[in-house]
């Protein structure tokens, strides 16, 4: 089982197909439910505490938006955390969406920078190519396995 | 008074301020004047289009977000008493849409809409007077529409460098005063005594009395004032009463000590405005350290800038600490204090529309206001810059002091 970082971080979809194939997809959605969860912090919309955008310089310096800073103290870790990663270019918003397109430039250069297998793939526009899109993350997620077992 | 207890429905239309750790001081300055903030309900399915539709295709999604709902604030989808339209701070995709939203609501409603971008900084103060103003457009119309003073009332202004003070009888100004602010209440009391004095009246003859500016809650409630008013909503109404524009569009521009505020009034009552962001820089305080320095009076700067040109001394910023730098450096290099007068008039006129009047769109008349409005030197370089004329009522360092006692002879009536 690979940890793989999925772009959009936040789709349901690639974050699926990644756990069928027995791995485990690094997405935002758990970042923010611990959040939102968390006794410390009042029910949403606080995604994250004043604190946070501190924590997002790690990723981004002081110069950058706070809204970018305060993402990436949720997406940074995961990243850091990222075996592999899936990269989806040019999806509709309701495939996922971070909503900030300067963040969302942000984590796919830190995801590129990383010495780890990325599959880049553009979101399909047909059936046809829905098909394609499928089977070529299927094939990327059953090579990382058996990348594993070798 | 029963209207203050409706809260007050606000559209938030940000770029995802949630993310910024600044939600919970939005909420907090929303509470503080019993408004709400509401998110506009749209369809998923027309983000995709929404882009293409209002002409402006931007990447962001959550920018995507914002213009859908600005259009379910003006197609009525969602109903809202005013709107707040933020993002964050240093995103230029973030500002062009706010800039954009901002006058497609100013254009297809008139709902009252506030314009702000936040850092990770910003606080529910920050935020407090900019709500206040907000919420008063959404809730009292028909005290913004007054445009005589009836009765004998009374408007004191607390501002952050001076305090003033005025007494009005039958739409006239009977008696001022203007001291420097040192201690909130003394000065307050100081500058209500001479205004007093000024008219010959007692305190206990006064029928009503309005407070604005930073002390107004404190004064307001030593003086148990019936009014207590933040100043973009008093300001709006003095100026377009001192200047006799009570009707129509007007653009009101107040330099005070602290910030600088630019306010889109339309038959007196305020649309769109901006003050002083994140950084009050160059304004009225500026000055004070320009005639210290040039060891002239304050009431002396002005006439020392127009007998200068500005383009003789180099600034390279507008910011209140580059700023008297660039002048010393002018200084020690020979420049002659009228240049320099000049130059720093000009800085501070600079400021404003770089930094308030992007936001605001300007229409004429011009109404320039505020203690720094009586240096000369200013007028004249904001009348250069915008080539336009800029009117200068009579009293325009009284405006808040005028607005307040206009605004509190509502209840007199009453």
């Amino acid at each position: 089982m690979a940890k793989i970082f999925i772009y959009p971080v936040n789709s349901l979809i690639l974050a699926d197909l990644v756990e069928r194939f027995g791995h485990k997809p690094l997405a935002v959605m758990n970042q923010v439910r611990e959040k939102v969860t968390n006794i410390s912090l009042d029910s949403p919309p606080v995604n994250i505490t004043p604190e946070d955008p501190k924590i997002g310089l790690r990723y981004a310096a002081v110069e950058v938006p706070a809204g970018v800073r305060g993402r990436m103290s949720l997406i940074g870790p995961l990243i850091e955390e990222a075996e592999a990663a899936i990269i989806v270019h040019e999806p509709p918003v309701d495939f996922g969406c971070v909503g900030c397109n300067r963040t969302n430039e942000l984590m796919k250069y830190l995801v590129r920078s990383k010495d780890i297998p990325i599959l880049e793939l553009r979101y399909p526009e047909a059936e046809e190519n829905a098909q394609e899109f499928v089977y070529k993350i299927a094939a990327f997620l059953e090579a990382l396995s058996g990348e594993e077992e070798k | 008074m029963s209207e203050e207890l409706e809260t007050v429905k606000i559209a938030l239309v940000s770029c995802g301020s949630e993310y910024s750790g600044v939600q919970p001081e939005f909420e907090a300055a929303a509470a503080e004047v019993n408004a709400k903030f509401v998110y506009p309900e749209i369809d998923v399915a027309g983000l995709d289009s929404i882009g293409k539709e209002f002409g402006l295709e931007v990447a962001s999604g959550d920018l995507l977000l914002m213009m859908a709902r600005a259009k379910a604030v003006v197609e009525g989808t969602t109903h809202v008493d005013g709107v707040f339209i933020t993002t964050c701070f240093r995103c230029a995709e973030g500002a062009i849409v706010r800039n954009e939203v901002r006058r497609y609501i100013h254009k297809h409603s008139d709902i009252p809409v506030i314009s702000y971008s936040f850092t990770e900084r910003t606080t529910a103060g920050t935020l407090l007077t900019r709500l206040e103003a907000l919420t008063t457009v959404a809730r009292r119309r028909h005290l913004l529409a007054r445009e005589v003073q009836t009765g004998l009332t009374a408007g004191i202004d607390s501002g952050s460098t001076t305090t003033k003070a005025v007494v009005m009888r039958d739409n006239e100004v009977i008696g001022s005063g203007w001291v420097p602010t040192t201690k909130v209440l003394e000065s307050a009391d100081e500058a209500y005594s001479l205004a007093l004095e000024e008219a010959g009246v007692s305190r206990d003859e006064i029928q009503a009395l309005g407070t604005t500016g930073y002390g107004r809650f404190l004064i307001g409630k030593h003086f148990n004032a019936q009014l207590i008013q933040e100043e973009i909503t008093v300001n709006s109404k003095g100026a377009v009463y001192l200047a006799d524009c009570q009707k129509g569009p007007a653009t009101v521009i107040d330099i005070g000590g602290m910030d600088n505020k630019a306010i889109s009034v339309d038959d007196g009552i305020p649309g769109m405005f901006t003050m002083g962001g994140i950084c009050a820089g160059a304004s009225g305080r500026f000055f004070e350290m320009i005639s210290k320095r040039l060891g002239v009076d304050i009431t002396e700067l002005g006439s020392l800038a127009v007998k200068g040109m500005q383009e003789n001394v180099t600034m390279n910023s507008y910011c209140i600490v580059f700023g008297i730098q660039s002048l010393v450096n002018s200084l020690a290099k020979g420049a002659v204090p009228e240049d320099v007068a000049a130059a720093a008039c000009y800085s501070v006129v600079e400021q404003i529309f770089e930094q308030q009047l992007q936001e605001v769109d300007v229409k004429e008349p011009l109404i320039l206001v505020g203690g720094s409005s009586l240096i000369e030197g200013v007028p004249k370089a904001l009348g250069d810059l915008l080539k336009i004329d800029v009117l200068v009522p009579k009293s325009s360092h009284l405006i808040g002091a005028v607005g307040a006692a206009l605004l509190a002879s509502g209840y007199v009536e009453e």
